[in-house]
């Protein structure tokens, strides 16, 4: 059988800010070892109230301690938040997809905590990215010296200014891809945030010959493709493949069948800007 | 201790013919195709793999959100998303047949006829060994009636689905009736091998902000630990009310709760939700009733099945 359900202990669990904290799981067996973009479901509280696992993107891993990022927001993350050193959770994991190896220089947008999955790419492949780093506030920034350290050059943009440029972290994006800077149109973009700005996101890239990541959220139950709850709209294969010699009236008969909904725990987290359904709003 | 002395523990039960070398399967609709689990637990340990709904037809299934957790347990509004049984014969079943596990197919329709249709594609497919129907959906040709909700339709459907079929057949009683012993009994007179219960329970939460429902689907069926006194009261109604076996589930999530649905009547449980918190629970379940067996002096689960007792 994998190791991919263990015991972990709480080696430490920091509060960063009011926020976020930083969880240090020490595996209590042999697990494997995570890709960036991967994630984990954790154990929350040890009753039936949270009772589901919660997903979280893997945020480090060296000398067999799996580390996750994370900001406090509902039940789950409250929970966990709760957790000491010493104690023990159930982990399932890594899981799902990984970003795809970067080729030489990328271009990576974080927004809000989606930094937790990015920086996992960035400290694997150092000075390697142009790093846009997009939140509401100064106080919704973390891991600020890790951004600089990792990236080849840090954007960041607030949206009330108290940080780096006022505004969204895509407008900062859309201007380093100004024309007159041709060659970051070669660049590869991974990204991971919430889904306005990963919709924006793929306004910006629209009509540009680029290849976009994005790592995506979704209500999850299982984390392993089972319950079908995480699924998210896709681009329908048969419709690539038979647009063109489909009339319009076979189209529109086809019409409810455009699209094909892939498990965000199974075929994603990390999927193609391009595949994803962002028009009717499924996603918001 | 000299352990060629310690008695041997029987797990087998039977159903319908079927026999199954443990009483602990999956719930439809938990353990995907079963593939989704291999590699958390050795699929020939399980009693029986109870797969996903399928339809004839593929569906693509409800918009997102579909699941939303609720207090010990979880809503879900999938939309019975399957890939339709010719692609489940074609292209999970030769995996699921490489083990020591009897495979119960879960199936629904829109219509008696696709229900028909699909029994018969699912009985002559080679490695499907029983069916298990699932009746809480609606009846698009009597005004989107739940089959399961309504004594006539169900009959109707039931009878007709068992004239076409030789394996064994399992109705999935709906809990959301008045009378779940009642209709139980309709399952039987219909020719229903054995019933299982309880689907989940219809539930509804609200976003209080958005003054929207949570689910897309506005409602969903509630599942978890928090609906299992309801499932084992259900249980013990339809025991009293049937002849055939039953296959009891409702937010089963170790061997103590699966064993209040076997004192209670049922001769097999199935585990649900649970596979999402802990993939390996249905192996601890196994393992928990050869161990309560133990510490009680018993040497079979058959001494288990229906041993409530009322009164003093």
């Amino acid at each position: 059988m994998s190791n991919k359900y263990f015991k972990a202990d709480v080696t430490d669990n920091i509060s960063l800010n009011k926020r976020f904290k930083l969880l240090s799981l020490s595996p209590l067996s042999t697990v494997k070892i995570p890709e960036p973009g991967q994630f984990y479901m954790l154990q929350a509280g040890d009753t039936y109230d949270p009772l589901l696992k919660r997903p979280f993107s893997i945020f480090g891993y060296e000398d067999n301690t799996l580390r996750f990022l994370y900001r406090i927001r509902g039940k789950g993350t409250s929970c966990l938040s709760n957790l000491k050193g010493g104690d023990v959770i159930n982990v399932i994991g890594p899981l799902g997809n990984s970003y795809p190896e970067p080729h030489g220089d990328f271009i990576a947008v974080a927004g809000g905590i989606g930094i937790a999955s990015l920086l996992h790419l960035l400290e694997k492949f150092k000075s390697k990215a142009y790093l846009f780093y997009g939140a509401r506030n100064k106080q919704e920034l973390v891991m600020l010296n890790e951004a600089k350290t990792f990236s080849k050059e840090l954007f960041i943009a607030t949206d009330d200014g108290s940080e780096g440029k006022k505004g969204l972290i895509t407008d900062s994006l859309s201007d380093f891809l100004n024309p007159s800077r041709i060659t970051h149109y070669a660049l590869p973009i991974y990204a991971c945030g919430p889904t306005p700005m990963l919709k924006e996101l793929s306004k910006v890239v629209a009509d540009k010959d680029i290849k976009c990541y994005v790592s995506l959220e979704e209500h999850m139950a299982c984390g392993v493709g089972a319950c079908l709850g995480c699924v998210v709209k896709t681009v329908s294969s048969e419709q690539e493949a038979g647009s063109s010699n489909k009339n319009e009236s076979q189209l529109l008969t086809a019409h409810h069948s455009l699209f094909t909904y892939k498990r965000v725990c199974k075929e994603g987290p990390v999927f193609d800007i391009e595949d994803i359904v962002w028009s009717d709003g499924v996603l918001e | 201790m000299d352990l060629s002395k310690e008695k041997k523990i029987n797990l087998e039960i039977d159903i319908a013919g079927l026999r199954l070398k443990n009483p602990v399967m999956t719930a439809s609709g938990t353990f995907g195709y079963g593939e989704e689990y291999s590699e958390f637990l050795d699929l020939s340990r399980l009693g029986a793999i109870v797969v996903k709904g399928l339809s004839v037809a593929p569906r693509q299934g409800n918009p997102t959100p579909r699941v939303i957790e609720t207090p010990a347990g979880m809503l879900n509004a999938i939309g019975l998303q399957n890939i339709g049984v010719k692609a489940f014969v074609e292209e999970k079943l030769p995996f699921l047949k490489k083990f020591k596990t009897p495979v119960i197919a879960n199936f629904f329709g829109d219509s008696i006829d696709e229900y028909v249709q699909a029994a018969e594609e699912l009985s002559s497919a080679e490695g499907v060994h029983a069916l298990e129907m699932n009746i809480s959906c609606p009846n698009k040709q009597a005004g989107w009636i739940v089959f399961g909700t309504d004594p006539k339709i169900m009959e109707q459907a039931v009878t007709a689905v068992r004239k076409a079929i030789k394996l064994p057949l399992i109705v999935k009683l709906s809990p959301n009736v008045t009378n779940v012993g009642f209709m139980a009994k309709v399952a039987e007179n219909s020719g229903a091998d054995a019933v299982s219960l309880i689907n989940t329970i219809t539930g509804m939460v609200v976003d209080i902000k958005k003054r929207k429902p949570a689910l897309a689907n506005v409602t969903g069926g509630l599942s978890g630990p928090a609906i299992r006194p309801v499932a084992v009261r259900m249980v013990w109604e339809v025991y009293k009310a049937v002849k055939i076996p039953i296959i009891g589930m409702g937010g089963i999530m170790d061997a103590n709760d699966a064993l209040e649905f076997l004192i209670a009547g049922a001769k097999a449980v199935a585990v649900g939700t649970a596979n999402f918190v802990n993939p390996t629970a249905t192996i601890e379940i196994i393992e928990g009733l050869e161990r309560f067996l133990k510490e009680e002096g018993l040497s079979d689960i058959n001494e288990i099945i229906g041993s409530l007792k009322i009164g003093s």
